[in-house]
């Protein structure tokens, strides 16, 4: 591996293809970032459900958190792209990258959503009632922009596992950044060593900077706002 | 559907999707064990060791918690140091899991007080002795939640090597689908197939669905616990 990595025309052959890396990198956060809008839309529409009064749709997401969060993204993967043909389904693959993806992690979403309203005293609630604000005004005027400060590093850590996991895609040949580094590692020169390093690096320069400031601003808040801090605390205990 | 289910769970496919799951349950058993190991090592060092060796450790942490596990499968795969397949495969999840396991237990030795320390020194306690026979207990009470949830995760991540061949639950299951035909002498159709991948889905789910409350049991019972010795 070290000695590919070392040998220059290796490399050189890797980047006489920065077309379609570019396409693969493109890809990848183009899934990355229509998986994240759905996954933020269902998130908070099912963490809300999940913090209503209602046993119906308290049931509805925990089962949708439940399923999700306890079998693999790959299977769900590998049943929308080689099952649902048989139903007379076909769906792109990078379709099938961004609805997999999205779902998946909007299950963890809504779990960090249910968490952080669940962080914001009761008062809070009641008081808004008092002032005779509906549930929709409640929710999106007072309730929600207090949970974002709490929740903002767990759904960047979120976030990270989300481009990390559109990987995934690459299982099913779906010519995302991990693919064109396995199919440069296994086909011509099996240059393994130059394609998945150059692979790691970019994964790594797009999830680091996430993760480095959800750590700060976390570290950060601890120390400004101790109450806040165990609210915070409390919702990792939960996501985690 | 009836017919359906007969001609699917033959003894001999409801077997070979019970050896995949084995894998599967081996290679995140013998993953998870090695990873916490290694993790915990890991954790104390960027804690308490010295400045080289935390920026090392800090190093490896943030390299694998930014890339995807999915790499690490395929690059060890073909590189890792070690003999056979299975070896190899561990490797990857080892390598990876352990960085998410130091995480997680610096988290926790973030929560230790100072105090503890500062007792057991004033005890005549090496920092070894106190981190073995102090820190390190209270530590792991309060990370086995979250520890938890990370061996879940692992459970879920060993479907990963289907993509290197490793015929664990989500290889056998892809890899049943294609055969079937031939063993049941029709073309598959979509009932068949939901009843397959439903079978390997059920699987992972009441495996991750049992640990995951049990955590939830534990965690509760812990809370309750910790409120009762604040209150007092």
């Amino acid at each position: 591996m070290i000695n590919q990595i070392l040998e220059l025309w290796r490399w050189q052959d890797l980047f006489s293809n920065w077309p379609r890396l570019l396409t693969a990198f493109g890809n990848t956060l183009q899934v990355a970032l229509l998986a994240l809008l759905l996954s933020l839309f269902l998130g908070v529409v099912f963490g809300l459900m999940s913090t209503s009064n209602k046993l119906l749709l308290r049931g509805i997401s925990r089962v949708y958190v439940e399923f999700f969060q306890n079998t693999p993204l790959p299977i769900q993967v590998f049943f929308v792209y080689y099952a649902l043909p048989y139903a007379g389904i076909v769906l792109e693959k990078k379709l099938i990258g961004i609805l997999c993806v999205g779902i998946y992690t909007g299950a963890y979403m809504s779990e960090v959503v249910r968490a952080g309203i669940g962080s914001i005293p009761k008062g809070q609630f009641e008081a808004a009632a008092s002032q005779g604000f509906t549930y929709i005004q409640t929710m999106t005027l007072i309730i929600l922009p207090q949970t974002v400060k709490i929740i903002l590093p767990p759904l960047v850590n979120q976030m990270v596992n989300l481009i990390k996991n559109t990987s995934t895609v690459a299982m099913i040949a779906g010519l995302d950044l991990m693919y064109f580094a396995n199919s440069n590692a296994t086909n011509g020169y099996m240059s393994y060593g130059p394609a998945y390093l150059l692979c790691g690096v970019l994964y790594f320069f797009i999830c680091f900077p996430l993760s480095a400031w959800a750590r700060n601003y976390e570290e950060r808040l601890k120390k400004r706002d101790s109450q806040q801090a165990k609210e915070l605390e409390k919702v990792e205990e939960v996501v985690a | 559907m009836i017919e359906s289910i007969n001609s699917v769970f033959t003894p001999d496919n409801v077997m070979y999707i019970m050896r995949g799951f084995a894998n599967t349950v081996l290679l995140a058993a013998v993953s998870i064990f090695f990873s916490i190991v290694i993790g915990t090592v890991l954790g104390i060092i960027r804690s308490y060791g010295n400045f080289f060796l935390r920026k090392l450790a800090g190093f490896y942490v943030e390299i694998f918690r930014n890339t995807p596990n999915l790499l690490w499968v395929m690059v060890c795969f073909i590189a890792a140091p070690m003999p056979g397949r299975f070896g190899r495969i561990c490797f990857a999840y080892v390598l990876f899991t352990s960085a998410m396991m130091a995480e997680i237990v610096r988290g926790g030795l973030n929560s230790i007080p100072k105090g503890q320390f500062e007792a057991a020194a004033s005890q005549g306690f090496t920092l070894a002795g106190t981190l073995w026979y102090i820190v390190i207990p209270q530590c792991f009470r309060r990370i086995i939640p979250t520890m938890m949830s990370q061996v879940v995760t692992v459970i879920k991540d060993t479907s990963f090597a289907a993509q290197v061949a490793f015929g664990e639950l989500l290889f056998n299951t892809k890899d049943l689908q294609a055969k079937l035909p031939t063993y049941t002498g029709h073309a598959v159709d979509f009932t068949e197939v939901c009843l397959l991948y439903g079978f390997a889905m059920l699987l992972y789910f009441v495996l991750n669905f049992t640990l995951s409350t049990i955590m939830r049991i534990y965690q509760r019972r812990l809370n309750a616990a910790t409120n009762q010795r604040t209150n007092n």
